[in-house]
């Protein structure tokens, strides 16, 4: 699973001819084809320096922005919105890096993230929960560690069971034990606490920073989501993202060229399910509570809404989308009644799905392309499951179209 | 070979001893409660059926995973019981329900999805909007009051059974409307012409669309009746329970549920996984009533690690 397999894998005439797509204008999104037409590193370190070296510009500006932004914005913007967005864009970053560049679109990832604020409620501190449920107050550096290893354990266990079935199931699949797992938290009393879950689950205060205050837990929000973002983009350059993007686009042909596919689909997950539940964990601190509510479908379509919202091609996606999501949830209230903001969400949501598949970003390229003089058609994602090939996803015939 | 024979025959024991331990220490100790268990875990099963019938046969055609087949059901529901309401027949109701949601379906088909073929992700995306509109239209109008049928008083009483003695009719009803609805699609499917064209088009839609069939018409057809019959079971579901909003949701996962458990676009199988489901979700209410949940997900879970395309799936992907 080397860069060398890699690259030879690239090399080889079937493998060029998998990347043959219409040539792209210089400035469209980077991509996979073009980071792999790059001269690719030799080793993690030198990995390591071509991913310093392609922070840009704009990515100066942005960071300069946002740890600026408490300083300008009320505590409500800081805290409600962005506090908030960045929480909510590392969950939906699982999920854009698991339907984006794993090709499984996984419905379960609030789940697991529900998960993992459940057991920052019940290892760590939190109030005494109806029905004798009671939390085991441990502090907060043992309760964080184990909360996220537990939920990242559901998570693997969540990605094996759904690997073994391809493409559209795993949409069915994940709905299906995200509900089950709402179901379970909302029957359970002993544990899980019922219907009305675990109260003031309160983030710890270290060195006299409190961290439930607006301006730390933005800082502290920013700080994973930053670092979740450059981990993935750091992973997608990487072998095993490289490997798993192969996969993506045509696990048959990655599994002859000796690539375990179950496995790295299995590790997607795991690794999504860290950034879910380190994501589950501030939203559990930003609520205060955590409840059956938190981890329902409405929650879990969410995130899927968020990820779709920003679109799912560039891991900065999740954030836009979830930064526009916040903000209709919050403004939604002064344009029409704030019972129906699932209808304006969901009307939002669908004309993205039907008008621009990639979404936010994908409408910026469009525009970006038709505003330069020798605009270049944009690459459209194409939403069929499993390879992006031109011909009608069809296998069931023996086989013999599937590697066309 | 013998390997993995002895495997199956290893893994069937150890499900099936406690299993059969299970059910003769709850005939010794309650029979009473086992029968009647066993009754309403048939009769869910009935409705599970109904509504997941619907389900896969869409998704056994169009590879359309219809995230909006719960809306369907509480459409139908919503709207059967409108009509049941004004004329005070019950019958009609249940005609209307499977009416509206056909419409619903049908529109669906003809405006949005004809024109997406074999983008099967952004199918069920779209599918997934339109039940999150749905469900928000459907508050919005309705509100969040729980509404009940008033059914025939011929079908709402009770039914004197052995072991359990009274039991209501209604259950045994709705598990007459499911065997007929189910002999029905067999029926359908099996003797008429649409339904060869249907059963051709799940083996291989190019080819059925090569043979000079009018592909769009039968997807129409099929999305159709696969709605109407969520629709209808909603009207039958909403009789035997209540309507209110979250009904959606609980009739989508056990769709679900018994879908990938029976195998995916195949209603035998949706017969099979809804008699798996409805028996575990209510020997688990009976008998460890806050793991139920626990026992549909084992479910699911076995069959997922030992026949990921389910009990009688085939694969086709």
């Amino acid at each position: 699973m080397s860069a060398a397999q890699w690259r030879r894998a690239m090399n080889t005439g079937a493998g060029r001819n998998a990347w043959s797509r219409p040539p792209r204008a210089p400035a469209a999104p980077r991509s996979v084809a073009t980071s792999v037409s790059r001269q690719p590193a030799n080793n993690a370190g030198a990995l390591f320096v071509d991913a310093v070296r392609s922070i840009g510009g704009r990515h100066v500006v942005v960071v300069l922005a946002v740890l600026i932004y408490p300083w300008v914005a009320s505590p409500f913007f800081t805290y409600q919105i962005g506090g908030q967005a960045m929480a909510l864009g590392l969950i939906a970053l699982s999920l854009t890096f698991l339907g984006g560049y794993g090709g499984m679109v996984s419905l379960a990832q609030m789940s697991i993230a529900g998960l993992a604020g459940y057991m920052v409620a019940i290892v760590g501190v939190a109030g005494e929960a109806q029905g004798g449920a009671s939390s085991l107050g441990w502090p907060w550096w043992i309760a964080v560690p184990i909360a996220i290893a537990i939920a990242t354990l559901f998570a693997t266990f969540a990605g094996w069971l759904s690997v073994r079935t391809e493409g559209i199931y795993t949409i069915m699949i994940t709905l299906a034990i995200g509900v089950s797992f709402f179901y379970l938290v909302q029957q359970n009393y002993s544990i899980f606490g019922g219907h009305e879950g675990f109260n003031q689950v309160h983030a710890p205060v270290v060195l006299d920073i409190d961290f439930n205050k607006a301006v730390p837990y933005y800082y502290l929000a920013l700080f994973w989501a930053l670092a979740g973002y450059f981990f993935i983009k750091y992973l997608l350059r990487a072998p095993f993202g490289m490997a798993l993007q192969g996969v993506r686009e045509n696990a048959r042909r990655m599994n002859t060229l000796g690539f375990d596919v179950t496995a790295h689909r299995i590790a997607a997950y795991a690794v999504a399910g860290v950034l879910a539940a380190i994501g589950g964990v501030l939203m559990a601190w930003y609520n205060g509570r955590i409840s059956p509510g938190s981890v329902g479908t409405g929650p879990m379509l969410d995130i899927l809404i968020i990820a779709v919202l920003g679109g799912m091609r560039h891991p900065i996606g999740p954030f836009i989308g979830a930064i526009l999501f916040v903000l209709v949830q919050n403004f939604a209230i002064d344009v029409i009644a704030r019972e129906r903001f699932n209808l304006v969400i969901g009307l939002v949501f669908l004309s993205i799905v039907l008008f621009s598949p990639d979404g936010l970003l994908g409408l910026w390229g469009y525009v970006r392309t038709r505003l330069m003089p020798r605009g270049v058609q944009p690459n459209r994602m194409s939403w069929r499951v499993g390879p992006t090939r031109r011909v009608p996803a069809r296998t069931d015939n023996g086989g013999v179209l599937a590697d066309r | 070979m013998t390997g993995t024979r002895l495997r199956t025959w290893l893994w069937l024991a150890v499900i099936a001893v406690p299993l059969a331990v299970f059910v003769v220490w709850a005939n010794v100790t309650n029979s009473r409660q086992f029968v009647s268990t066993l009754l309403n875990g048939v009769t869910l099963a009935a409705l599970y059926f109904l509504v997941a019938s619907g389900f896969t046969l869409v998704f056994g055609l169009m590879r359309n995973v219809n995230l909006a087949h719960g809306s369907l059901y509480l459409f139908g529901a919503y709207m059967g019981w409108v009509v049941g309401d004004a004329t005070d027949n019950w019958f009609l109701a249940l005609a209307v329900g499977f009416a509206s949601a056909a419409l619903v379906g049908f529109l669906m088909q003809v405006s949005i999805f004809r024109f997406m073929q074999g983008q099967e992700l952004r199918q069920t995306m779209v599918t997934i909007g339109l039940a999150i509109v749905l469900a928000d239209l459907m508050l919005w109008w309705f509100g969040g009051e729980i509404y009940s049928f008033d059914p025939p008083r011929a079908i709402f009483k009770s039914l004197t059974i052995p072991i359990v003695n009274k039991y209501p009719t209604y259950r045994i009803v709705v598990l007459g409307i499911a065997i007929v609805i189910g002999l029905l699609l067999w029926w359908f499917l099996n003797r008429t012409k649409v339904g060869m064209m249907i059963r051709a088009g799940v083996d291989d839609r190019q080819m059925l669309a090569a043979s000079g069939v009018n592909v769009q018409r039968v997807f129409a057809i099929t999305f159709a009746i696969g709605a109407g019959l969520a629709g209808l079971a909603g009207v039958i579901g909403g009789t035997a329970l209540s309507i209110s909003p979250g009904e959606d949701t609980r009739y989508l996962m056990a769709s679900l549920v018994v879908v990938i458990v029976g195998g995916m676009g195949s209603i035998p199988g949706a017969a099979v996984g809804a008699l798996l489901i409805g028996l575990a979700e209510q020997f688990g209410l009976s008998y460890a009533p806050t793991y139920g949940v626990v026992f549909t997900f084992l479910i699911m879970v076995l069959v997922l690690a030992f026949r990921p395309t389910g009990i009688l799936g085939r694969r086709t992907v």
